[in-house]
């Protein structure tokens, strides 16, 4: 028996309100049956936080060509933290900026560039690797209106603005790929240098084959395909650069995050985390990532919902640049984890 | 109209002189009391003392409110920042460290408890959380999740009964404390706008609830307070009823016991000869009413009380967390008077 309707009850002694729209309640099993697992293990203490730092919910994580790795947290505020390969702090990138507000993915490019998509601020913000903001994408909402109503929906003509947008992608030339996100529902295409080019999604939440219902991650492989995660439908979509759609995976449960590693041969990463609100029942059906071939075929999956090392607690962020050494963001358990994963499993 | 008025003062006087004579045929405890804490840096400053507890080595960890509670702008919502932090002292209540610095969850800080590991265990009231930090400082372990966003400006409607009994999983509302059992499973007093008990196992896994709002058996009207004895008893203090209930690990009502007000504070000495001391602590609007310390067996029979509501050192500012890791040498956090006191008791 559950009680959802009470969690936006009101409070006694404070205010706070379950977000409508972040808590995701109704978390389904995948589809796909009989899948092997493959080996994993979580590797000890990887991530060395100096004394007196504290990670909040982990939302992006991801690595440059260098090993480098960046974090996205919610710590007591948004914060953007670098660590270098062996997981020892270097330093925060873009404190004081005007856009980190409310962290949701980080992503970098090819050329090392740093992408924070923040969905407090309606932003996407490019830093150079020496952490200089180079690029903003969308417009923060001048704060003397106070808190506005988001549009429920983009309209035709809102290219330049995003309603808690929640990743970014690039493709061949350079071309921009936003998921935006909990309230316009749409995947928005913009040039290089941040025109706009063009949308799939009629900007309302929706099942039909080019509608989204919270399009939440995205990441584009070495053709310049682009795969959406289209979270509250529980499937993953492939896009080809102008838009067109070329598959759809149905059978990976909800896609919190999507990941694509590097070298010749890709595979793609998909978790179907446990949900952020952690309802008892969800954490036999839900957890696990599932390794996939970019067609779609399923390899295996690792991985189940739980707060010890090695278990994870609603995977946010996902670097898989080396596919056998994930590192994993996590919102429930304000951690990264750094996983060994099998290249295959183990009876195949 | 006059007459009546005056029969009802009457009344109200005799019920009074009878409630003081019940009171004051417990015993008087004597005691001294210092304040407990020093050596603060200039920029550290103690605020309502919310919780406090001591590991094995006696050291002293406070949750306290105390900063500034900012909420900040994120286009169609407001994200709360801060408000608490975690001080840690040594055993002569010198300050050390802090921890937990600039965490997503310390907003409101409601307890403090040290399980058998010397890992530190914060509730906070408004991220709805329970965090676990290892001795080191470091979050091993989180239970439940701050709501995403805050409501502001408009005032929360007013508040509507509910049941109370949560969903299964981990959604607290108005979480107020912690206690463990002999195996290391987990028990969350959700208790102010939630009336349960929240059991997970050692590992944190969702085992089970009980309770729901009301004045029956198993039934809560604000739990400000959980403690869990040596013999896998759970003593849950009762708030609004004014009765402290016990139940075994699964829930089952075994028995209650009152006698000592509107419980809030509530501490179980270690083993062996177990003893319990719970706070009738003055509301913070009212300075005039309550604010003793009962001492009593594990069976409810009580041996003797101290202490009034005040400001002065050796009274008591509405009394939120106990620590009685060593039986006749408390420590008492308020948060009327922002310290925390350390009472010897001369039994």
């Amino acid at each position: 028996m559950t009680h959802h309707s009470r969690w936006s009850a009101t409070a006694l002694a404070s205010t706070l309100l379950f977000a409508w729209a972040g808590a995701v309640n109704a978390q389904s099993a995948a589809l796909a049956q009989n899948v092997p697992e493959i080996p994993m293990q979580a590797e000890e203490g990887f991530i060395k936080l100096p004394e007196g730092m504290y990670f909040g919910e982990v939302l992006g994580v991801a690595k440059n060509s260098k090993g480098h790795l960046y974090v996205y947290t919610r710590s007591q505020d948004t914060e953007l933290f670098e660590f270098d390969e062996n997981g020892n702090y270097v330093r925060e990138i873009g404190d004081g900026v005007y856009g980190l507000e409310f962290a949701h993915k980080v992503r970098v490019d090819k050329d090392d560039n740093i992408w924070a998509v923040d969905e407090g601020s309606n932003q996407v913000i490019k830093f150079n690797p020496e952490g200089r903001v180079t690029m903003v994408l969308g417009y923060r909402p001048p704060a003397v209106q106070g808190a506005i109503e988001l549009p429920n929906g983009a309209g035709p003509d809102e290219h330049y603005l995003f309603a808690r947008p929640t990743d970014v992608t690039w493709d061949l030339d350079g071309n921009i790929y936003v998921t935006d996100g909990y309230t316009n529902h749409r995947l928005v295409k913009y040039t290089p240098d941040g025109h706009y080019v063009g949308q799939v999604g009629t900007g309302a939440r929706g099942s039909g084959v080019d509608e989204f219902n919270t399009p939440h991650t995205i990441a584009s492989d070495a053709a310049g395909n682009i795969y959406v995660g289209d979270r509250g439908n529980a499937r993953v979509k492939v896009y080809r650069p102008d838009l067109s759609l070329q598959a759809m995976y149905e059978n990976v449960g909800n896609p919190w995050e999507i990941c694509i590693s590097k070298g010749s041969h890709q595979y793609l990463f998909v978790s179907n985390s446990n949900p952020d609100s952690n309802p008892a029942a969800s954490w036999d059906v839900t957890g696990e990532i599932y390794k996939m071939e970019l067609d779609g075929t399923i390899i295996g999956k690792f991985g189940r919902a739980g707060k010890g090392a090695g278990e994870l607690q609603t995977v946010h962020g996902m670097d898989c640049s080396d596919p056998t050494e994930l590192i994993v963001g996590e919102i429930s358990a304000w951690r990264v984890q750094k996983l060994h994963v099998a290249a295959e499993p183990q009876s195949r | 109209m006059k007459f009546s008025l005056n029969k009802w003062t009457l009344a109200l006087g005799l019920l009074t002189s009878a409630a003081m004579q019940a009171q004051a045929q417990v015993p008087e405890i004597r005691y001294q009391a210092v304040d407990a804490l020093s050596g603060f840096p200039n920029e550290i400053h103690m605020g309502e003392a919310a919780g406090v507890a001591r590991n094995s080595r006696n050291e002293i960890y406070v949750y306290t409110r105390t900063g500034n509670p900012t909420v900040s702008l994120g286009t169609s919502r407001y994200v709360s920042h801060g408000g608490s932090r975690i001080f840690q002292f040594d055993a002569s209540g010198k300050y050390k460290r802090e921890i937990g610095q600039n965490s997503y969850g310390t907003l409101y800080a409601q307890q403090m408890r040290i399980d058998r590991n010397d890992d530190v265990w914060a509730v906070d009231q408004m991220s709805g959380q329970v965090f676990r930090f290892n001795p080191d400082g470091k979050i091993i372990m989180v239970l439940s999740r701050k709501p995403e966003a805050m409501r502001l400006p408009e005032p929360p409607p007013p508040e509507t009964p509910r049941a109370g009994e949560g969903s299964e999983g981990e959604s607290f509302q108005g979480p107020t404390d912690v206690a463990w059992d002999s195996q290391g499973n987990i028990y969350v007093a959700d208790g102010i706008r939630n009336a349960r008990i929240a059991k997970y196992d050692v590992n944190g896994r969702w085992v089970k609830n009980w309770g729901t709002r009301g004045s029956g058996q198993g039934e809560f009207d604000v739990i400000q307070g959980i403690a869990i004895d040596a013999n896998d008893n759970v003593y849950v203090a009762d708030y609004g009823n004014k009765r402290i209930q016990v139940f075994d690990t699964n829930g089952g009502f075994k028995s209650q016991m009152t006698g000592f007000g509107a419980p809030m504070a509530l501490c179980i000495t270690p083993a062996p000869n177990q003893m319990m001391y719970v706070s009738n602590s003055n509301p913070p609007d009212n300075l005039d009413v309550g604010g003793e310390i009962y001492k009593m067996g594990l069976d409810g029979k009580i041996v003797g009380k101290f202490g009034n509501a005040g400001k002065l050192i050796g009274e008591f500012g509405t009394v939120n967390a106990i620590d009685c890791k060593r039986e006749n040498d408390l420590l008492v956090g308020e948060l009327g008077n922002w310290r925390v006191q350390r009472v010897t008791l001369q039994p």
